[in-house]
């Protein structure tokens, strides 16, 4: 297991080193050809930049906690120091500083935030009548043009619920499954505010949503047109990414050699960024042999994928992608409610962590991640019995790190090391177990729930005034 | 398709089920259960519903063993209070005794639970188990029948295939009845539902016929258009089941919409002969299902989902009207469930409404068996402010007694009190909380194989890489 998670950190490594550089891409050529300002590639701008900012907080020490840091460490009767919005410090004996809040946390537990790396809330908000609707454009089976927070509805009463129940302090909002091609994610804070620009993550790097399998063939297939099979979902896909192969070379060329520049597309201008390393493919993909199929696809045309969602048969490839670098994002249980589904196994997590692939939890549903922690613990138990032992404080990391790695943001939270995010959640008691809830949740260091201040209980614009506004939920 | 069993097509976003769901279905005849994967290769008769549920009540007692759990955390499931060191005693299928200070008859197996924990099995309040292989599986979806002119008089026992992944994983999980409903189609009605057991055996149904099904809120309104005319539609539909009962020429008139086998079915439900599934969320809607007791007296009400329940709880007690409450909505998915919140079941309890809680309102793509993850968030949420949860003893009922008991069949089911089906399992800890599972399991007083596909798949790919051979030759 110690070898399995060091190959996990070097990885890791890599894989930061990759998106590391994402944010602000500087344009390749800075120099100017015939006299003219040379335009940066178009897929490296940033036109509906964050505006989210960190609300105030307090200096807040913690102790006598358990505390998961969210890399696989624990400590028992600890004390963790939260100001500035950072995680400060870790330890049994820390120095609050003056004026500090300190809160006794005896039979309670820190662990980082939540990160669900798969969730619709906004674009398939609740209420989920039809004029909010909003997560697949499903008029092509290709839109690399859409962005998911276009579509964002920043008052969905989900975020709250997955605040306040969940402890989630971090989310990507894709767009659904019915495009081979969805369109890009966004990284969220789990903060509400009045636009979606307020809700980006600062700096997360935008994600792609593709597809495999059953979706796009069905809803295509129905309105006949390709793809109805997956060998037509394959063939789109290649067509698709012949084309952005031949885009990017347009641009590489006008970088090298100026002149005009290539027309701009919107579409090819996310799948460009895809090929260039700077935008992540997450990969809706059930069955194994279709993993197989994506990965040989995208060494085709010379794309990384980043993870498989969905992925509820990665158990039976596990070396396979972890020889490829790709994690798997699962369910814990969850099986058998459509073909393709139909081999899912609650220890997918286990053999996928005993393999050392990079593995981790997701929730895909308003209901389930406000749960997440416990769907791992289901996982985490399924696993022990099958005789794979995963300590609690390691099982951590399929709720936070391993997220923020595969969300290339793991430099900043998804782990209680100091500098980075305060996005931290106080439980009532072992988060593993059935009984414990958020007793209070940071993000930023601002402590944004609290189980004991109802002022301390978001409430959105869309339950203002309807019964149960402000109700426990 | 309801909407009610699941909003989510995972990836796809909410309600696509629906479209997947309505595609094309029965392109193929329905093939035979074959020897190799029936589990015993005893034909089936024909006249399934009547016949199967006697096969129940016959076959299984003569299979059964006398057997005596002792050193066990003993859970009755009827509301009471875990008991430490107990015993529980089942013979010929029913149980004898459970709790401290049994005896253990001369000859019983004796199995030592070593301080695990005993108690009834969980029983479903609310499924499509064994209609459909997989609920996006278009071709094994029995549960909806939206291109029959039927609708009350579809009777789902004919169609229960004890074979089902589904009902092997969740008997592993620890539930060992469910009731099992049928998806509104055509009409508000959407049928006649099922109470079976999830035995390996093949005889399922422990009662067909049930309880009837209807849909009153929204998603009544989408069938016909609006609650309105469901109303209109509801009120046709029980007249003429009165008009059957007056014999003979039923009377229906030239314009009814209904036949005269879905007004027969009818007939016990206008008698109280057989309870009336409602599902409602909105708190109008609910006092709107209360009030038809006035023009039907003898109608047995049950609602179902009843998110908004807690605002009328009151009223929902004074009516003794039981639920089968969505467990943990707490979201306003739709606008009839504007006021969701996961102190509804508790609150409810508090107002002295009989409650049972179901997957209603949540995913159900992990299977029944998470039910009594569902209880476990009950008796959790009494430790955050403001909230009203359960205790264990009454978290546990929820999932066990209680749906036997909005049913009718408490004296049957859903607890180890004397007399009752011998539905037993043994956990290996806690049953609600998330770190236990079932260590062995007897339904009707038969020990049961814990075994399934996804036992078999763990088996063989617990290290992915091929050996000597293809995974295909590894079992």
């Amino acid at each position: 297991m110690v070898s399995n998670r060091l190959g996990l950190l070097v990885s890791l490594a890599s894989a930061l080193a990759l998106v590391g550089c994402a944010q602000t891409p500087p344009p390749r050529s800075a120099s100017t050809a015939l006299g003219k300002e040379k335009l940066a590639e178009p897929w490296t701008t940033d036109p509906f930049p964050s505006t989210y900012h960190a609300y105030p907080g307090v200096p807040t020490l913690i102790t006598n906690v358990t505390i998961y840091d969210g890399e696989g460490g624990r400590i028992d009767g600890g004390q963790i120091l939260l100001a500035d919005g950072k995680v400060q410090a870790l330890g049994k004996n820390l120095d609050a500083p003056q004026g500090a809040t300190v809160i006794d946390g005896t039979g309670k537990w820190v662990t980082p935030g939540v990160i669900d790396v798969h969730s619709h809330l906004g674009d398939y908000p609740s209420p989920a009548v039809k004029a909010l609707s909003d997560g697949n454009e499903a008029t092509s089976p290709t839109t690399p043009e859409v962005w998911a927070e276009h579509s964002v509805w920043p008052q969905d009463p989900g975020f709250s619920r997955a605040l306040a129940n969940g402890g989630v302090t971090t989310l990507q909002i894709l767009p659904g499954s019915a495009n081979l091609m969805g369109g890009r994610s966004v990284t969220v804070k789990n903060v509400y505010a009045r636009t979606a620009q307020a809700m980006k993550f600062p700096g997360a790097p935008y994600g792609f949503k593709m597809a495999c399998g059953e979706n796009p063939k069905r809803v295509y297939g129905a309105k006949n047109r390709e793809p109805s099979t997956r060998m037509g979902n394959v063939a789109v896909d290649r067509m698709t990414w012949a084309k952005a192969v031949e885009y990017r070379r347009r641009w590489d060329k006008y970088e090298r050699e100026g002149g005009d520049p290539p027309s701009r597309d919107i579409a090819m201008d996310t799948l460009a960024g895809v090929l260039d390393g700077k935008i992540l493919v997450h990969n809706h993909c059930y069955r194994a042999d279709e993993m197989a199929n994506v990965i040989d696809m995208a060494k085709e045309f010379g794309y990384r994928v980043t993870a498989f969602h969905h992925a509820v048969e990665a158990y039976k490839v596990a070396d396979i992608l972890k020889t490829n670098d790709i994690c798997a994002v699962v369910w814990a249980d969850w099986y058998g409610f459509k073909m393709e589904s139909y081999d899912g196994i609650p220890e997918n997590l286990a053999i996928l962590q005993k393999t050392g692939t990079c593995a981790m939890i997701h929730s895909d549903d308003q209901n389930g991640i406000q749960r997440l922690n416990q769907e791992v613990a289901k996982a985490l138990a399924a696993g022990r019995r099958a005789g794979i032992n995963i300590p609690d404080e390691v099982a951590w990391e399929w709720l936070s790190y391993n997220p923020a790695r595969a969300l290339g943001i793991a430099d900043r939270t998804g782990s209680l090391k100091p500098g980075k995010m305060a996005d931290v959640v106080l439980w009532n008691g072992n988060p593993l177990s059935v009984y414990s809830r958020p007793d209070k949740v940071w993000i930023d260091g601002a402590l944004l729930y609290d189980a004991h201040d109802p002022k301390r209980r978001p409430v959105s614009d869309f339950e203002l005034g309807q019964p149960g506004e402000g109700d426990v939920k | 398709m309801t909407g009610l069993r699941t909003k989510v097509l995972p990836g796809t976003g909410r309600g696509t089920m629906r479209s997947m769901v309505e595609g094309a279905r029965r392109t193929c005849p329905p093939q035979p259960l074959s020897p190799s994967t029936a589990l015993r290769a005893v034909p089936l008769p024909t006249m399934w519903g009547g016949f199967l549920s006697a096969l129940a009540l016959l076959a299984a007692p003569a299979m059964a063993e006398t057997v005596a759990i002792t050193g066990g955390t003993v859970a009755i499931g009827d509301g009471s209070q875990p008991i430490p060191g107990g015993t529980v005693v089942i013979r010929e299928g029913r149980v004898v005794a459970a709790g401290a200070n049994v005896a253990v008859p001369a000859g019983a197996r004796v199995v030592d639970a070593g301080g695990k924990w005993v108690s009834p099995g969980m029983v479903a309040g609310f499924t499509n188990m064994g209609i459909a292989d997989g609920e996006g599986i278009d071709e094994t979806n029995d549960a909806g029948a939206g291109k029959s002119p039927f609708n009350a008089a579809i009777d789902v026992s004919v169609a229960i295939n004890p074979t089902n992944q589904s009902i092997a994983v969740d008997r592993a999980g620890g539930v060992t009845r469910a009731a099992v409903a049928p998806e509104s189609g055509n009409s508000v009605f959407a049928g006649q539902g099922a109470v079976i057991d999830l035995g390996a055996d093949d005889a399922p149904v422990t009662r067909a016929r049930a309880f009837q099904y209807v849909e009153l809120g929204e998603d009544g309104a989408n069938y016909v258009g609006s609650r309105p005319a469901a109303y209109v539609m509801l009120h046709d539909a029980l007249a003429a089941a009165k008009a059957v009962s007056r014999g003979g020429d039923w009377g229906r008139d030239k314009d009814a919409l209904i036949t005269r086998a879905d007004a027969a079915a009818l007939l016990p439900v206008v008698e109280g002969r057989m309870p009336l599934l409602v599902h409602v969320e909105r708190a109008s809607d609910i006092l709107q299902v209360l009030s038809l007791k006035q023009t039907y007296p003898a109608l047995k009400l049950v609602l179902l989902g009843a998110s908004e329940g807690w605002m009328v709880a009151p009223r929902i007690a004074a009516a003794h009207v039981p639920v089968i409450a969505a467990a943990l909505a707490d979201l306003p998915e739709a606008f009839e469930r504007i006021a969701a919140t996961e102190s509804n079941v508790g609150r409810l309890r508090q107002a002295g409404v009989t409650v049972a809680i179901s997957s209603v309102g949540v995913s159900t793509m992990g299977g029944q068996r998470n039910l009594r993850q569902y209880a476990g968030n009950l008796v959790g949420i009494t430790k955050v402010p403001g909230m009203a949860g359960l205790d264990w003893g009454a978290a546990f009922a929820t999932i066990t007694s209680l749906p036997a008991a909005v049913l009718g069949m408490d004296n049957e089911l859903g607890s180890l009190r004397p007399g009752r089906r011998a539905d037993v399992v043994i956990w290996d800890g806690d049953p609600l909380e998330l770190s236990s599972a079932p260590v062995a399991v007897w339904i009707d007083g038969v020990a049961q194989p814990l075994t399934n596909r996804q036992t078999r798949l763990r088996d063989r790919y617990l290290n992915p890489q091929e050996g000597a051979l293809p995974k295909a030759y590894e079992r």
